[in-house]
């Protein structure tokens, strides 16, 4: 451990980012610590459309980077590692990651979310195997073949329209009988010749050997169960799941005040603990967006900023 | 490390001698990508005791199917022409990929 930063951020998605931006152009001394790689959640999403002012048919991924080369232009120092422990009460607040340890005056939690798994039988082992949470990772393994989209929100209507790139038909089952999905997006699946549905219906189990090769599926409204096997010559067939998110808060998260894993702040990013601010996914908020994330990266750079004049 | 194609693969997995890593990728694919890096430098650090090569399963698909392998990344281990163990999407992390090397040298 070398000397106390004027504030770790930890996270290096879209709020990390944007806070990590904010705080070099305010001359602190800034160190973001990120276990994978920078870019967030957003990354694996093939085209952002409603960023404000992002650039049209554009990949997460190509927006993300340009934040990190902002960040990094302004004096914001980026680390790989995987933070194990914190200790945040006190003057100076102490990160343990798996590689060496960190201290600093305000800490800026931003660890995002992560897919929700379904929670049903097989979904474990089949993962990798034909279950899959990533299209742009996997759809071309199912060029030609069946693929099934679990979800109803805007990832999962967004995911089936890509992946028609690849799959023969794409269905979208969903556990009730209406998307929750922005409009726009709905009138494009709508339209889309390659996109069925499946209403009112949920994943109970999956099955296969070594590969995914059949699935249980209900019908809640009538209770009526069916199972759907991979056609004989196809072998197996493709799910993507988009169900949700999980916050990323149970390293960090010790004396925060939380609400089910999201941790609760003010306005300012505040947290109950003085110096310590959380932005993005991992707060408590009604709009999980990247403009969203920016925007409270932004304000925890800028309270840090106060905070470390007024106290240190 | 070494390119595998769908025609040099059972040659220079299956039928090698010794341990032979896998590390599966696709076009696009976001995560792999990032994994590369690290795969690469432990190859150069342990490219002696164990082969260590790289399949893009974009252009092999038939050939990953038929391994199991529907999702990437999956870093894997073959002995013998069969494959031994493998981590697969969040399961390869840095730490797991260099435990399970350690176990092959």
């Amino acid at each position: 451990m070398d000397s106390i930063y004027d504030v770790i951020i930890i996270g290096g998605g879209p709020a990390g980012l944007a806070a990590g931006l904010y705080a070099g152009r305010a001359r602190l001394n800034t160190l973001i610590l990120e276990k994978d790689s920078t870019g967030g959640q957003i990354v694996i999403t093939s085209e952002i459309e409603n960023y404000p002012g992002g650039m049209e048919c554009e990949s997460g991924k190509d927006l993300t980077d340009r934040m990190v080369r902002q960040a990094k232009n302004f004096g914001a120092v980026i680390v790989s590692d995987t933070i194990v422990d914190v200790a945040l009460e006190g003057k100076i607040k102490h990160v343990y990651g798996e590689k060496d340890s960190y201290a600093a005056k305000t800490v800026i939690i931003a660890t995002g979310a992560k897919p929700k798994r379904m929670g049903c039988p097989g979904e474990t082992e089949l993962t990798g195997k034909g279950i899959s949470y990533c299209a742009t990772c996997d759809g071309s393994f199912f060029e030609d073949l069946e693929v099934f989209v679990v979800g109803g929100g805007d990832a999962a209507v967004e995911e089936a329209i890509y992946l028609t790139k690849f799959g023969r038909k794409v269905t979208i089952i969903h556990r009730r009988d209406a998307l929750r999905a922005a409009k726009s997006i709905q009138e494009k699946a709508f339209a889309n010749d390659k996109i069925c549905f499946m209403w009112d219906t949920v994943v109970e189990e999956f099955k296969g050997d070594g590969i995914l090769s059949s699935m249980v599926v209900k019908n809640v409204k009538t209770g009526e169960r069916k199972e759907i096997i991979a056609d004989e010559d196809d072998g197996t067939f493709g799910v993507f799941v988009f169900v949700g998110y999980t916050p990323m808060s149970a390293l960090v998260g010790k004396n925060l005040e939380m609400d089910g894993g999201y941790i609760i702040t003010d306005d300012n990013m505040r947290t109950n603990i003085p110096g310590v601010f959380a932005a993005g996914d991992i707060r408590v908020k009604s709009l999980r967006q990247v403009v969203t994330a920016t925007a409270d990266g932004a304000i925890a750079a800028m309270q840090a900023d106060k905070f470390i004049e007024n106290n240190l | 490390m070494l390119d595998l194609t769908k025609e040099n693969f059972e040659d220079e997995v299956l039928k090698a001698n010794g341990p032979v890593l896998v590390d599966y990728y696709s076009d696009g694919c976001v995560p792999c990508k990032a994994l590369m890096p690290f795969v690469h430098s432990i190859g150069e650090k342990y490219g002696e005791k164990i082969k260590f090569t790289s399949l893009n399963i974009t252009k092999a698909r038939r050939l990953a199917i038929g391994q199991k392998i529907l999702g990437v990344p999956v870093i894997a281990i073959y002995k013998d022409g069969e494959k031994v163990e493998e981590l697969v999407k969040d399961d390869a992390t840095e730490k797991n990929i260099e435990a399970m090397v350690a176990k092959y040298l």
